[in-house]
């Protein structure tokens, strides 16, 4: 109020310090600077990524050259006389990470559904930790795993047992070795599941608690709530997060190796030894004594590095859409 | 109109009571193997786990005993190598795309780390060996550094860049209105409020690479002796398990199990520590 | 038909928080009730009481007897489900179900309860629709058009429809109308005034005046408990209560 200032003294008691301000323009020159050095870091992602194809696609020139799309075709491996034809490896890729997703999806959904909407609080965090875990193990732990324990345990009691049941099918047929095509499937299916089961965790939590409460007002059980509010409106994301872990079973390298037997054979029978992209790269990389064997298993790791890129941009975007863009709202 | 007073029918309680049971049997299935691989872990691996596993060379087979002493300690090398890599370029990565995170480039930077993460790390280790290996013609530690701090950006990218981005903005312009130029504002303020959430994403792309085994196939290559000089080929603990654990001797395969224990246990250390720290669950604390 | 609702000393807990004390109640059939009071008194816990919707969160807690009609729904042998079948509920939020049609929102109910048969499916959604007065709006693009894509007051109507089309004896309504501009509000009190010639109405409102042109008896909460229960028009004009009277002299200024 006017009246009051009057009798207010001014601030000639405070000594205020001499303080010398940092030139404006060295402030400018180090923020320009810094700005650009973030620029080159946040570059060197794309440029990596750049560098993968680049490198690949020019190491693998000479059967790119020599054998075109036959290279896919192909289905002799034949280092000594020179003759590379994937196809084996693509198989046996393709069969492992199939039956894979086959066995995890229903256990991560199912995993996924009962911490969000089922279990009780307490033992919510339990289990997601033991989840988190799971996806810390190593894969080259899991192969270890695999050789040791998994493989005799499906090679005594599970192998045989399907052999007699649905041996007709063809599936199932042959000799068990443990090793084989089964074990590499059981082996990806328990690393994938933590993949699938966090992305639709994270889904499923974005969907809005009024859904829910929407189908329960009807007169729903909790199975009609999770059906028809959650896995509908979360069914997108979910996709998502199973392309994922298919991109992470066509690419996991060390637990197949050391489980699915290595050999480069096209058997329909899964109890039957195989070979995955990944593992022959793992294997035999370091032995390609002459430019053309080097050259196949580049253009293999070419392969894998475009599918698993196409595989994941597809994923991202669909859990982008999802978590981000609609707070959960699906598309209609 | 159809008539609707009578009792919810018995096929709905039933394919409740089978949903719920599925779900609770999924959740079973998914947690055994857990529990199998870190109980076989333990068993087998706390037998042949002793003093000179910790501080001896691998005996030739044949010999009982020997350990992976210098297995522990050039995996050692080769994540602080790599780390020297892929911890300042993600960091900065991070920040780039929190704090000048608008427009088109900084969007396919994002899409980008996010897919070179689902990159199979086989296909890193064949890109390090082009890239160190061939031009240099001999393995090393050096290289298998490379291929797992390439792994390590894009983690420690989008993590710090999450983090930064959950720094409240009144802090930034407190600063900023306070006359503090961007890059003090940024590293001292911002970075600085998210840090332990930063440190939290590089310790978890550390454990992440540590078990990592492919891409040092063709690049640190391994050593059954010691080696200190990072242009040399280098022994590493995931590579003595994954060749221990492929051999013919039981000796071996009774290292490979002990070596997987150390492994683990460095791993899962590193983990609950952080979860520890931050105590911020991912799938506690939502629903 | 409509049907009476009986509270007896109902109590709720969220965790150790009580929210509800000794609450009774008696409402008859085919009427509508509002029940009003300060935010956080209480209002939202009380009518998700009424339909067994309060035990869906996992701290909540309740003791009391609720009897709607000739069903006591806390008994021991009554199934949650089946009460919530025969009690409609409208949310504050419209929350149609983003990925199905609007014929399909409102067939949900049905579907959910083994009706399947084409005809009585169309019938069913026809006069639903009708009467939360949505049918002419949206007759043409039923099945094209999810139930998100329409307008916050139709999306209410939409939901009105959807928990109609289970013949419900009881509608629950809370604040259904505070989302919505004045003509949706309009719309939807109309629609309240026709539902009672059908059905037991109780709903929620933070709005006065609205509670004065819609309900036959109006209810008033204060930090859990209900201060005073009676005909609408004796609670606006002589309230018996003190605090009552505060309360609505203080928001009719
Ligand atoms: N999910 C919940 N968990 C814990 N406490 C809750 C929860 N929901 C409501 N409460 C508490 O219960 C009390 C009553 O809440 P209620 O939602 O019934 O109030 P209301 O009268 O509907 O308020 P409003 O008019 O704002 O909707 C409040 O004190 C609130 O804090
Ligand atoms: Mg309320």
């Amino acid at each position: 109020m006017v009246g009051q200032t009057a009798g207010v003294k001014p601030f000639e008691h405070i000594e205020v310090p001499h303080i010398e301000l940092r030139s404006s323009r060295i402030s400018k020159l180090l923020d320009v600077l810094f700005r650009n050095g973030l620029l080159i870091c946040a570059l060197s992602i794309l440029a990596i990524m750049a560098l993968f194809f680049y490198e690949l696609a020019s190491r693998s020139q000479l059967t790119i050259a020599k054998f075109g799309l036959h290279f896919f075709v192909g289905n002799t491996w034949d280092p000594v006389s020179g003759d590379f034809g994937a196809l084996p490896f693509i198989y046996g890729t393709l069969v492992s990470s199939f039956v894979a997703l086959v066995l995890a999806v229903p256990l991560a959904v199912g995993v996924a559904v009962f911490v969000t909407e089922l279990c009780p609080r307490s033992l919510r965090g339990i289990i997601s930790f033991t989840v988190e875990l799971l996806a810390a193990i190593p894969s080259v732990i899991y192969g270890l795993w695999g050789i040791f324990v998994l493989a005799p345990l499906l090679r005594t009691y599970v192998e045989p047992w399907l052999a007699k049941a649905l041996g007709w099918t063809g599936l199932f047929d042959g000799p068990a070795y443990g090793i084989g095509m089964l074990a590499a499937a059981v082996i990806l299916a328990i690393m994938i599941v933590p993949i699938i089961a966090s992305i639709t965790r994270e889904v499923l939590v974005a969907v809005p608690q009024n859904q829910r409460e929407a189908v329960l007002a009807l007169g729903a059980t909790r199975w009609e709530m999770v059906r028809m509010a959650v896995l509908r409106n979360a069914r997108a994301g979910i996709m998502g997060g199973i392309i994922l872990g298919l991109g992470r079973a066509i690419g996991e390298t060390m637990a197949v190796t050391m489980v699915i037997g290595n050999r480069p054979e096209i058997s329909k029978s899964l109890l039957a030894p195989g070979y995955t992209m990944a593992s022959v790269i793992a294997n035999e990389f370091s032995e390609a004594s002459d430019d053309l064997y080097l050259s196949a298993l580049v253009e293999i790791g070419l392969a894998l590095l475009i599918v698993t890129v196409i595989v994941n941009a597809c994923a991202r975007l669909l859990v982008w859409s999802i978590t981000r863009g609609r707070g959960g709202q699906a598309h209609a | 109109m159809p008539n609707l007073n009578r009792p919810v029918s018995s096929f709905r309680k039933l394919s409740n009571l089978a949903f719920i049971g599925s779900a609770i049997l999924a959740s079973v299935v998914v947690l055994a193997p857990l529990v199998a691989i870190f109980g076989y872990l333990v068993m087998k691996g706390v037998g042949s786990l002793n003093l000179a596993f910790l501080m001896h060379l691998p005996k030739p087979v044949g010999e009982d005993g020997g350990g992976m002493a210098n297995a522990i300690v050039g995996s050692l090398m080769i994540l602080g190598l790599g780390s020297v890599l892929g911890v300042p370029l993600g960091i900065g990565a991070g920040i780039y795309m929190a704090e000048f995170g608008h427009g088109r480039l900084v969007t396919l930077v994002r899409f980008t780390a996010d897919v070179l993460n689902g990159v199979p790390s086989i296909v890193v280790g064949i890109s390090a060996y082009a890239l160190v290996v061939l031009p240099q013609h001999h393995f090393s530690a050096f290289s298998g550094g490379v291929a797992l701090g390439i792994m390590m950006i894009p983690t420690i990218a989008r993590t710090t860049e999450e983090m930064l981005l959950m720094v409240p903005n009144t802090i930034r312009e407190a600063a900023l209105g306070l006359g503090i130029p961007q890059w003090r504002t940024t590293l001292q303020v911002t970075l600085r409020t998210a840090s332990k959430g930063v440190i939290t994403g590089a310790m978890l792309a550390f454990a992440r690479v540590a078990g990592e085994t492919a891409p040092l196939l063709f690049t640190a290559f391994g050593n059954q002796f010691w080696n200190l000089n990072p242009n040399q080929p280098t022994a590493a603990l995931p590579l003595q398990i994954f060749s221990y654990a492929i051999s013919p001797f039981d000796e071996w395969h009774r290292q490979a199990w002990a070596g997987a224990l150390i492994l683990i246990l460095l791993i899962v250390i590193a983990v609950s520590a952080v979860r520890v720290v931050t105590s911020r669950g991912t799938m506690a604390n939502n629903a | 038909m409509g049907v009476g609702i009986e509270v007896n000393n109902l109590n709720a807990w969220f965790g150790k928080a009580q929210v509800l004390n000794e609450v009774n109640m008696k409402i008859g059939p085919n009427a509508v009730t509002a029940v009003i009071g300060p935010s956080g008194c209480g209002k939202s816990t009380y009518v998700r009481c009424l339909n067994r919707m309060h035990e869906t969160n996992p701290d909540a807690r309740l003791t009391g007897s609720v009897k709607v009609g000739e069903m006591e729904i806390y008994a021991p042998g009554t199934d949650a489900v089946d009460v919530r079948r025969r009690i409609g509920m409208v949310f504050q939020k419209p929350n149609p179900f983003p990925t199905m049609s609007i014929y399909d929102n409102v067939a949900a109910g049905l579907r959910l309860n083994g009706f399947t048969r084409r005809a009585e499916l169309d019938a069913a959604v026809e006069s639903s629709l009708r009467m939360a007065a949505l049918w002419e709006e949206v007759r043409d693009v039923l099945k094209k058009k999810s139930g998100a894509s329409l307008s916050g007051g139709q999306q209410q109507r939409l939901c009105i429809a959807r928990a109609l089309a289970v013949q419900p004896e009881l509608l629950l309504m809370d604040e259904p109308a505070s989302a919505l501009d004045p003509i949706s509000t309009g719309k939807i009190e109309e629609l309240i005034f026709q539902l009672k010639t059908k059905y037991t109405v109780v709903i929620v409102t933070h709005n006065m005046q609205q509670a004065a042109r819609v309900a036959d008896y109006t209810g008033f909460f204060l930090m859990g408990k209900l201060i005073e229960f009676d005909k609408t028009e004796k609670i606006f004009t002589t309230p018996s209560d003190k605090r009552t009277e505060d309360y609505i002299t203080g928001r009719f200024g």
